[in-house]
């Protein structure tokens, strides 16, 4: 049997839990077809890898159009690349690496049983994902839609250099929308998280949820740390 | 594994578990009290076995509209379609057969090839994405695989149900926009087509969703499968004890979990370049409309191997099975399903040998040739099990002897395809319409009929006849070869494929194809109304009517329980040890159920 950080963590008294005994996570028995509590949190395990590299390949076939088309028009984004303000990167970045450390903190506190910072790291995660898009849509996409940086038929930004900086906007858009949209999922994860924490839902014997939601969440960050360089900085 | 029950301390003190095995010792088929309970229990259901038969009919049902669309493309081509000046100076259109389907009285030629192009472009998105992606791995599949394991269920049960429920979405999309007036860009949704074609209407946008939505329900699906072959294996099943089935429906997993988000990215694309013409597919906006095609057949041709390799996997079964014989080169054959996995993902480039450079598509060819390797593994090892064996040629070894047949013919041909130069002639002609219908039709339906033949029994608790059985098989084989020979025989003449009118000398070719069609469809019917008349009044099936040693036979009732075994099923045999468990004399018909292992008795291998 594989031994794993919960055999370790769990006191040698199972019995006597120490947040008054009888709660969600001191009576989980794992769903009928698993063996085991740590069965289970296996499968669940390796079932979320799997899908992080079902998203991995998704946002992978995104970077090879980007690739592909700045081979084809290099000025094109090179100056539309050099339209976009790097700080607000950068602000979002630190934000989405904060919130990543959060989501791993919470996953310690699920697995020591600290139920009050859980709660506090999961509402501070799913803060940050809300913090990044509201940077986002107010400092990077309104004023780009009310200059008319955007793509195909709704283009109108007047001062371009080369005439494909439509496709550069378009990309920009389908990219950074796709990212968003991953966040708002991870949003709503850490919401039904919180509610399920505030149910004592989880603790030392049982934290498969937020262990598998605190892995897409940074798998999430990962894509944007290569959707900031490739979008903002190279130039 | 971890550990075996009654080392567990959790399992021997649950209390819990006694109550939770009430009520699910009886066969997983026996009715609710009402009606309206027992569709909302099969609506409800997390039970693998429930969803595989939910999946067993829609399937069937989707095959049933793709197979109407094909007749009617069939209909079609019974004589070639052409416009005609009489004396007086008047056009009027000849040949066109489906006529009454146009809103014009007087419909003109390009009225005519707008309805081919939407039926044939209906029958190849209903046969791919709703019906041979999703057919053996997702019925047979999900029916079988647990149990072949010696699991009680998939891995994830409710994400078992959720990607039923993501199929049936994604279906309604594709069933809105056939029936909204349909679409005429091919099943491959190749641009400019796809975002040019029908201007200004959903139909398109809502194909390309509903195949978006599918790409989902088969990521979940393969995921669950192969977490549940890693982490559910009974006690005693290492990796090479298990059914060559499970082999393959994990090479074809891992296909759809890898293959399945780069269309899903490409058609999300594709949505945008429609709808808002990001350019990114469109030369005037400086993208590249082949640039789809690679993306698209990055997927697509990966999948192929998906629509085959089931196939494959049943294929082991059935032969190994009906000859009573160990299969020959077990890991060769277990080895070459990931060696098809792995080599789909570098060939793509032979769907496109006309529009790429030569350097690309010399090395696409001979890539391709690397992929007969694995097959041919395949084929030669079927054959050699087949060697000395005691062949009983029931229904479900038909379809296995039919599969050996059509598949050699289907594979050999994509040589022909696969190389280059015999590629520049045959490119888009009806050569590669019979060969790929061959692989596709011949090779997976085909092991598909004879897998449903073969485990009707198990699923359903009752036998078929075999008299019947067999009619419906030469009637399919016949009929399918009837097709589909002539086709690549016109092809190779040069009939080119997805046009509504043809020269006169291609006429007698098309019009045999269209007979076998009909033949095709007769037997397609007497499988049906032998089905039914199974279900009604079939005799009661044995928990093992072929005497196959898989744990689905040995260890499960047919119909199976509710929690699929009434103890945890111990692997004490290998699934073609067919030679120390019945011993030879052993007369068809007579196979003794082998003793159920009990829990705790782990083998020794």
């Amino acid at each position: 049997m594989t031994t794993l950080p919960h055999d370790q963590l769990e006191p040698a008294n199972s019995a006597a839990p120490t947040d008054g005994g009888g709660t969600y996570h001191d009576r989980y028995q794992p769903a009928h077809h698993f063996k085991s509590r740590e069965h289970e949190f296996d499968a669940v395990k390796m079932g979320v890898w799997l899908l992080l590299s079902t998203e991995i390949l998704l946002f992978a076939g995104l970077f090879v159009f980007y690739a592909i088309m700045r081979m084809k028009h290099p000025e094109a984004f090179v100056h539309g690349s050099s339209l976009l303000d790097w700080r607000w990167g950068l602000i979002n970045t630190v934000v989405l690496l904060l919130s990543s450390f959060t989501a791993a903190a919470s996953v310690r506190d699920a697995q020591l049983g600290r139920q009050g910072w859980l709660k506090v790291n999961l509402f501070l995660t799913f803060l940050f994902g809300g913090a990044f898009l509201a940077i986002k849509f107010i400092f990077e996409y309104l004023p780009k839609i009310s200059e008319g940086k955007l793509p195909g038929i709704w283009y109108s930004y007047p001062n371009w250099v080369d005439a494909n900086e439509p496709l550069w906007w378009g990309l920009y858009w389908g990219a950074t929308t796709v990212h968003a949209s991953h966040v708002i999922i991870g949003m709503g994860l850490y919401l039904w998280l919180l509610r399920r924490a505030y149910k004592r839902h989880f603790g030392p014997r049982h934290y498969n949820g937020v262990e598998g939601v605190a892995l897409y969440w940074h798998i999430v960050d990962i894509v944007w740390i290569f959707l900031f360089p490739m979008l903002y900085l190279i130039h | 594994m971890s550990s075996l029950p009654g080392t567990n301390p959790e399992q021997a003190s649950g209390a819990d578990a006694g109550a939770h095995d009430q009520g699910h010792d009886e066969p997983y088929l026996a009715p609710k009290a009402t009606w309206l309970a027992t569709v909302v229990d099969w609506a409800t259901t997390i039970d693998h076995k429930k969803i595989g038969v939910m999946y067993l009919f829609a399937i069937l049902f989707m095959f049933f509209l793709g197979g109407v669309a094909a007749l009617g493309v069939r209909v079609e081509l019974w004589e070639p379609t052409r416009t005609v000046v009489d004396a007086a100076g008047n056009t009027r259109l000849e040949g066109l057969a489906l006529s009454a389907m146009l809103p014009d009285d007087k419909p003109s030629l390009s009225d005519a090839n707008d309805l081919y192009n939407r039926i044939f472009t209906l029958h190849g998105l209903i046969m791919v994405f709703l019906v041979i992606v999703p057919s053996i791995p997702a019925s047979l599949g999900n029916f079988l695989l647990p149990l072949m394991v010696g699991a009680k269920d998939v891995a994830f049960p409710k994400l078992n149900l959720a990607s039923w429920y993501i199929y049936l979405f994604g279906s309604m999309f594709a069933l809105a926009a056939a029936i909204g007036g349909g679409v005429e860009t091919g099943w491959t949704f190749y641009t400019p087509y796809s975002t040019s074609t029908d201007e200004g209407h959903w139909t398109v946008v809502a194909m390309i969703a509903g195949a978006f939505i599918l790409g989902f329900s088969s990521i979940l699906t393969g995921l669950n499968f192969i977490v549940t072959v890693h982490k559910l294996r009974a006690p005693g099943m290492g990796w090479f004890d298990m059914p060559l089935f499970v082999w393959g429906i994990y090479g074809t997993s891992l296909i759809q979990v890898l293959a399945t988000p780069v269309i899903g990215i490409t058609l999300l694309l594709l949505i945008f370049e429609r709808l808002f013409h990001i350019g990114i597919f469109d030369p005037r906006l400086g993208g590249d409309p082949v640039l789809f095609q690679h993306f698209f057949w990055f997927y697509s041709h990966p999948v192929v191997y998906v629509m085959i390799l089931p196939g494959m996997a049943v294929m082991s079964e059935l032969i190994a099975v009906f000859t009573r014989k160990k299969i020959f080169g077990y890991r060769a054959v277990a080895f070459s399903s990931l060696a098809i996995a792995g080599i789909s993902f570098i060939v793509w480039g032979h769907h496109m040998f006309t529009s790429q450079g030569e350097l690309s598509a010399t090395i696409f060819s001979a890539l391709t040739f690397l992929v007969a390797l694995p097959s041919a593994i395949k084929v030669f090892n079927w054959i050699m099990t087949l060697y000395k064996g005691s062949i009983d040629l029931k229904t479900p070894m038909l379809y296995a002897l039919g599969f050996l047949f059509l598949f050699s013919i289907g594979g050999l041909t994509g040589i022909y395809l696969g190389a280059l130069s015999v590629d520049l002639h045959l490119h888009d002609t009806y050569f590669v319409v019979a060969h790929f219908h061959y692989v596709m039709m011949g090779s997976t339906i085909v092991a598909f009929v004879g897998a449903i033949h073969m485990w009707w029994p198990k699923m359903f608790g009752k036998m078929y006849n075999e008299l019947w059985g067999k009619v419906g098989f030469w009637l399919v084989f016949l009929g399918f070869n009837l097709t589909f020979f002539p086709q690549f025989i016109m092809g190779s003449h040069g009939m080119p494929r997805r046009y509504a009118s043809y020269v006169d000398e291609f006429q007698i070719y098309h019009q045999l194809s269209t007979i076998g069609s009909f033949v095709l469809l007769a037997g397609f019917l007497v499988h049906l109304f032998n089905f039914i008349h199974s279900l009604v009044a079939g005799p009661k099936a044995p928990p093992n009517p072929w005497g196959g040693l898989s744990m689905e036979w040995t260890d499960a009732g047919s119909p199976p329980i509710t929690h699929n075994f009434h103890h945890e099923p111990v692997a004490k045999h290998g699934p073609y040890d067919f030679d120390d468990v019945y011993p030879p004399q052993t007369k068809p018909g007579e196979f003794p159920m082998p003793e159920p292992a009990k829990p705790g008795e782990h083998p020794k291998w």
